[in-house]
């Protein structure tokens, strides 16, 4: 992982609620065993026509869906199954932050694991975002977990203290909890009579 | 901590490996042991890749156990597998569990079957376990009293690697269900009816604990299929408290603790209900006396209503975005609001998936089958949760019942509830169908999916339209 850098973009506005895991990337393309080359297949079916063809009017097929880094989601963005595709998805595509109201839990920490950034507003600010002029950039900065507008306002958001930290380092989860060997081997001593083996 | 504990609480606390001391500045989260972890082909290849690529082991392979369940034909398994990406997956599962000793029940085991209906069956989970797996329903295992929840591929190579998982504990909420069900009302419509009040994301971040007369009247299954779909309302896991109920099924299975083990087990177990006085952070009360069959209309498993109730009018919802998605859900669907779902015209009916593929689910639906043929408009599926589960519907003669109805009885597997294997709906077409999800898709580019149980799936194959099952009882 790359440590997560402050940056500045524009926003690609999906005023959706409820936004699944089947939509960010359908259950078809799990039987890669890749975590690479999905970002053909985000928001496949609301982006391409039954020949293949783009959908003109879907936000990502338009000018205001390239480029930017930063895609302004409805309430409860993530929801449904578990894939972590979603979130390799949405990056390989070029996204590093999503802002909503709310996400989904699962897709959260999967979206935290893969240096893409969930953003939770209040009402009232994801409502101010979705009326921004199509070019207007928002700088996001983890450090500070701020989000700045064009008008200069700033806005703070939260994230987890351990989550943020392997952020900004540029570090997975894994590498910690193996330093934690001897607590595990400790747990597992002591429990030893109710684990239940499968031999 | 001790005293008044709910249940999910306890389960916690008795799995903590390590939390920074109170007071320390670090806010990191907790470390928790995981006794059990499921693993399927679909999830796992890059966590087995991020392994090889550390050079790590899986830590403990007699705490894990593999299944091939959602990328794999439910046709004659005496077949190689057509899709070569699909093969390729099933092939690779079947790799890993061999280079990381891993005991596998693949396509040609007799233990095969859905990871979520194999688990329970085996005797793989217990009351007072953690279990994890790379898939949204595991939340199912909380039926027998485990805390139970999906987890993304980075985090099925965490617990590959160490076993544990960095967690924040979830808030409580429990879901008290009163009264008594009627005739032709079930299981999966209590879930459907909490999905419909509090909405797809209303248990997010929370635990859901199932409790009330409802609750502890129904068998096992009935109470997988209620946890089977605590995450379409939003909460990651579903629990159950653990009761006779649970012990005589539990018991004797395989994977079960036998003689001694059983009886400290029992007793261990025993203490971890909810104690009297537990404070849940939230609370809600469904009457079951109440409730109706219910069915989904829209493109969420929180757009529900009775199966008698008209679907609701957009301009009912107070918020623009929620208008938005209800006109949304009722175009794509191609419904009109105000009209109730019964008597609605249906192509395919698919009885299966993870919350509703088991030997009780398929009784009752060959029970109203029997001596009656499926419409022949609609293609009817039936799709048994495993081999076991398919072994006791042959003992019990439930295919002929199915075949003689005009039904396609197929090989066990996730088949239709994610079509991820060729069975699918056509563009259009309209499924009553027992498993979890209707979103867009999601049964084949296209298809239009209502949820139901198996009951409801059954009276609609007869008649070949949305149908009160009661009208047939």
């Amino acid at each position: 992982m790359k440590a997560f850098t402050p940056f500045e973009s524009r926003l690609v506005p999906m005023p959706i609620n409820n936004i699944d895991t089947d939509q960010i990337i359908p259950a078809r393309f799990l039987k890669t065993t890749s975590k690479e080359g999905l970002d053909k297949q985000l928001f496949c079916d609301w982006r391409y026509n039954a020949d293949g063809s783009p959908k003109a009017d879907f936000i990502l097929n338009t000018p205001r869906g390239q480029n930017a880094q930063v895609l302004l989601a409805g309430d409860n963005f993530g929801c449904g199954s578990s894939r972590e595709h979603a979130p390799w998805a949405l990056t390989q595509f070029g996204f590093r932050a999503v802002i909503s109201t709310s996400f989904a839990d699962i897709f959260k920490g999967n979206a935290l694991k893969n240096s893409l950034l969930p953003i939770v507003v209040p009402h009232d600010v994801h409502q101010k975002l979705l009326a921004l002029p199509e070019d207007a950039k928002v700088k996001i900065d983890l450090a500070s977990q701020t989000m700045t507008l064009p008008d200069g306002t700033k806005v703070e958001f939260p994230v987890d203290p351990f989550s943020k930290t392997c952020l900004l380092e540029g570090v997975d989860e894994l590498g910690w909890i193996l330093k934690q060997e001897p607590a595990i081997s400790a747990y597992e001593k002591a429990r030893a009579g109710s684990i239940n083996t499968l031999a | 901590m001790s005293g008044n504990l709910t249940l999910s609480q306890k389960v916690w606390n008795q799995h903590v490996v390590h939390e920074e001391p109170s007071g320390s500045n670090l806010d990191y989260p907790s470390l928790i042991y995981i006794d059990l972890h499921l693993v399927h082909e679909v999830t796992s290849p890059q966590a087995f890749q991020g392994l090889r690529d550390r050079g790590l082991k899986v830590r403990r392979p007699d705490l894990t156990i593999a299944t091939t369940d959602h990328s794999i034909p439910t046709t004659d398994r005496s077949l190689p597998i057509v899709d070569p990406i699909a093969a390729n997956q099933v092939e690779q599962l079947a790799k890993n569990c061999r280079d990381f000793g891993i005991q596998h029940f693949g396509v040609h085991s007799n233990d095969q079957g859905i990871v979520h209906v194999i688990g329970p069956e085996l005797g793989l989970t217990q009351p007072g376990m953690t279990v994890v797996c790379g898939d949204s329903h595991t939340a199912t295992h909380g039926a027998v009293g485990a805390l139970a929840f999906g987890i993304g591929t980075s985090e099925v190579e965490n617990v590959l690697a160490t076993q544990c998982l960095l967690l924040r504990p979830s808030k409580t909420f429990r879901v008290n269900v009163t009264g008594s069900l009627k005739a032709g009302v079930s299981a999966k419509d209590i879930i459907l009816a909490l999905i419909a009040r509090i909405g797809i994301g209303g248990g997010t971040g929370t635990v859901l604990e199932y409790t009330g007369s409802a609750i502890r009247a129904l068998d096992m299954e009935g109470r997988m299929t209620v946890c089977n779909m605590s995450i379409e309302g939003g909460a990651r896991a579903g629990m159950i408290a653990p009761d006779d109920t649970t012990f005589n099924y539990l018991h004797g299975r395989r994977f079960a603790p036998k003689g001694a083990d059983w009886d400290a087990a029992v007793a261990r177990w025993r203490k971890l209900p909810t104690d009297h006085g537990a404070k849940f952070d939230r609370e809600i009360t469904i009457n079951a006396d109440a409730l109706e069959p219910m069915i989904t209309w829209g493109t969420n498993p929180g757009m529900g209503v009775s199966i008698n109730s008209p679907i609701p009018e957009p301009s009912s919802a107070s918020d623009a975005l929620e208008r938005d998605a209800l006109t949304k859900a009722l175009s794509y669907m191609g419904l009109e609001a105000g009209k109730p779902l019964a008597g609605h015209a249906v192509d395919v009916v698919f009885i299966g998936s993870c919350t509703n593929s088991r030997i009780s689910d398929l009784r009752i639906a060959a029970n109203l089958l029997k001596g009656r043929k499926v419409n022949p408009k609609v293609r009817v599926m039936v799709v048994p949760g495993s081999m076991e589960v398919k072994r006791q519907a042959e003992a019990e003669g439930l295919p002929e019942v199915f075949r003689a109805a005009g039904c396609d009885y197929r090989e066990p597997g996730c088949s239709m509830c994610i079509a991820m294997n060729g069975d699918q709906l056509q563009p259009g077409q309209y499924s009553v169908s027992t498993s979890n999800r209707n979103f867009e898709g999601r049964q084949g580019k296209g298809g239009r999916t209502f949820l139901a149980s198996p009951l409801t799936a059954a009276a609609s194959a007869i008649t070949g339209v949305v149908t009160d099952v009661r009208s047939l009882l």
